[in-house]
């Protein structure tokens, strides 16, 4: 996916949210949660879309799952701990929560056992940018920019702009095979 | 593991690299004691085992809240209610605490040399909570950490430690972590108080309160060890607190407008501190504490979590 493809796949999504949110009553209420770090760059973007739509810029709250992850002790070293920032009430609100890729969803429920500490939110979707297959858990997206199946050990890398990338980018690397 | 380190026995042996480690770390733990739910599920099923083989409250209760907010399941043990009364030795304890399958063993021990010495004998991973006049490894890291926090990078500022720096292991672990994250440190207190030597490690000596607190950035303030010293060090407490002692009138007069006060606790007030500087607005005293438990939980992490080597491979294969 190229950088034009990747904007209107976010555009897209963006719509898709306002079109539930405006269904279900939900638009008020709205925030975003970006997880570290792939999907921080698109709950900013959705929030700006949603912003420009609704004339309301949603508040946005950013997760580290790595305190949540359920492999720690099958890892040689521990991985880094970023920040977590999420400095609105979560009860009554609809959170969008947000990641670059869907795989095996145990990013996803790591996520939201970590959300639900913070509050109790009324409900959550969940959108990524990729949804590449190979699930482990029973998780599902709400919203997806592109679904495709990708070989287990294949990486798919999103690469933005605001993490340091040239132009957005979607590209998949063969990995070995296991 | 921090670092190289399978252990965490004292601050001597790390790099720079290693403790930033800790240090950023626990940048990420101190917001997890922010949040309305405190606890993260990081260490669901390890086990802790505070074994402290001499009293303390502050560091026992912040390695336990520590464990806790991570979700190690902690157990303390305490030597006066133990079978060491009863003649056993610490390497039976530890044998008997190690077959009951812990994941970090906290001690303390009078005697420096203590959690090396459990290190080398169990499987687990040793953290010593103090050891004799030796080290006090996390309370060092506590300090780097607030320091830090205060003054964002250590490059070049200065800190005096003042007071019974031959029986400190605090000054000892401060000694051998300030210094590598830039600190020019100064130490300060009765001839009889400071090790000959001692300047070997980087430190500058004084004698002199005025002369040693000039233009410093933090003052290290540490109590009278009582209970390590035989022979009396000091004529009488009133005379320590006259030439060693710190109060808000000599703060004012020696002390630059931004510098900030430390104690590991606990205080002995009116001896090293009157309480109007140690509950004054130069006082960091209680953020010390606080961040106590956030070092700690990144101390515990790393060395609980890190997991061994047997289970890196079972993930390499």
């Amino acid at each position: 996916m190229n950088a034009e493809a990747v904007e209107r796949a976010v555009q897209r999504i963006a719509h898709e949210v306002l079109e539930r949110a405006r269904a279900q009553g939900a638009v008020e209420g709205l925030a975003l949660v970006g997880i570290r770090r792939g999907g921080i760059p698109l709950a900013e973007r959705l929030r700006a879309e949603i912003g420009k739509a609704t004339g309301v810029t949603p508040p946005l709250g950013t997760l580290d799952i790595a305190l949540y992850r359920d492999d720690l002790s099958h890892r040689g070293v521990a991985p880094v701990v970023g920040p977590t920032d999420v400095r609105f009430r979560l009860e009554g609100r609809t959170i969008v929560l947000a990641d670059d890729v869907l795989y095996t969803g145990r990013t996803i429920r790591a996520a939201l056992d970590e959300l639900v500490d913070f509050g109790r939110p009324r409900r959550v979707w969940l959108a990524v940018l990729v949804d590449r297959g190979g699930r482990e858990l029973p998780i599902a997206a709400d919203f997806s920019g592109v679904r495709f199946d990708v070989p287990e050990g294949d990486d798919v890398q999103v690469r933005w702009r605001e993490n340091g990338a040239a132009e957005d980018s979607v590209v998949v690397r063969e990995g070995r095979k296991p | 593991m921090i670092g190289r380190h399978r252990h965490l026995i004292g601050l001597e042996g790390f790099s720079r690299e290693e403790i930033l480690q800790v240090l950023d770390l626990a940048t990420s733990m101190k917001e997890v004691l922010s949040r309305p739910v405190k606890k993260v599920p990081s260490l669901r099923g390890k086990n802790v085992v505070n074994l402290f083989f001499e009293t303390s409250t502050r560091t026992r209760s912040s390695f336990e809240i520590a464990a806790k907010v991570l979700s190690a399941d902690s157990l303390n043990w305490t030597s006066a209610q133990s079978s060491t009364t009863k003649g056993e030795t610490l390497l039976d304890t530890a044998k008997n605490l190690e077959a009951m399958r812990p994941d970090v063993l906290v001690v303390r021990h009078s005697a420096s040399g203590a959690p090396n010495f459990l290190a080398r004998n169990v499987s687990c991973a040793v953290v010593s909570a103090g050891d004799g006049a030796h080290e006090h490894p996390s309370q060092g890291l506590l300090d780097c950490f607030t320091l830090r926090e205060r003054f964002g990078s250590l490059e070049g500022r200065t800190v005096a430690i003042v007071g019974d720096i031959s029986h400190s292991r605090v000054a000892r672990s401060d000694l051998h972590s300030l210094p590598k994250l830039g600190v020019k440190v100064r130490l300060c207190g009765p001839p009889t108080m400071i090790p000959q030597g001692i300047e070997q490690l980087g430190a500058t000596v004084h004698h002199d309160l005025k002369a040693a607190v000039e233009g410093v950035d933090a003052v290290v303030m540490l109590r009278i060890q009582h209970e390590r010293i035989g022979d009396p060090l000091i004529p009488n407490t009133r005379e320590y607190s006259k030439f060693w002692g710190l109060n808000a009138k000599k703060a004012a007069e020696w002390l630059k407008p931004d510098a900030v006060i430390l104690h590991p606790g606990p205080i002995n007030r009116g001896v090293e501190l009157s309480s109007d500087v140690a509950d004054g607005p130069r006082s960091v005293i209680l953020d010390q504490v606080q961040n106590g438990v956030a070092v700690r939980m990144a101390i515990l992490y790393l060395l609980a979590g890190g997991a061994g080597e047997d289970r890196a491979e079972k993930v390499s294969a």
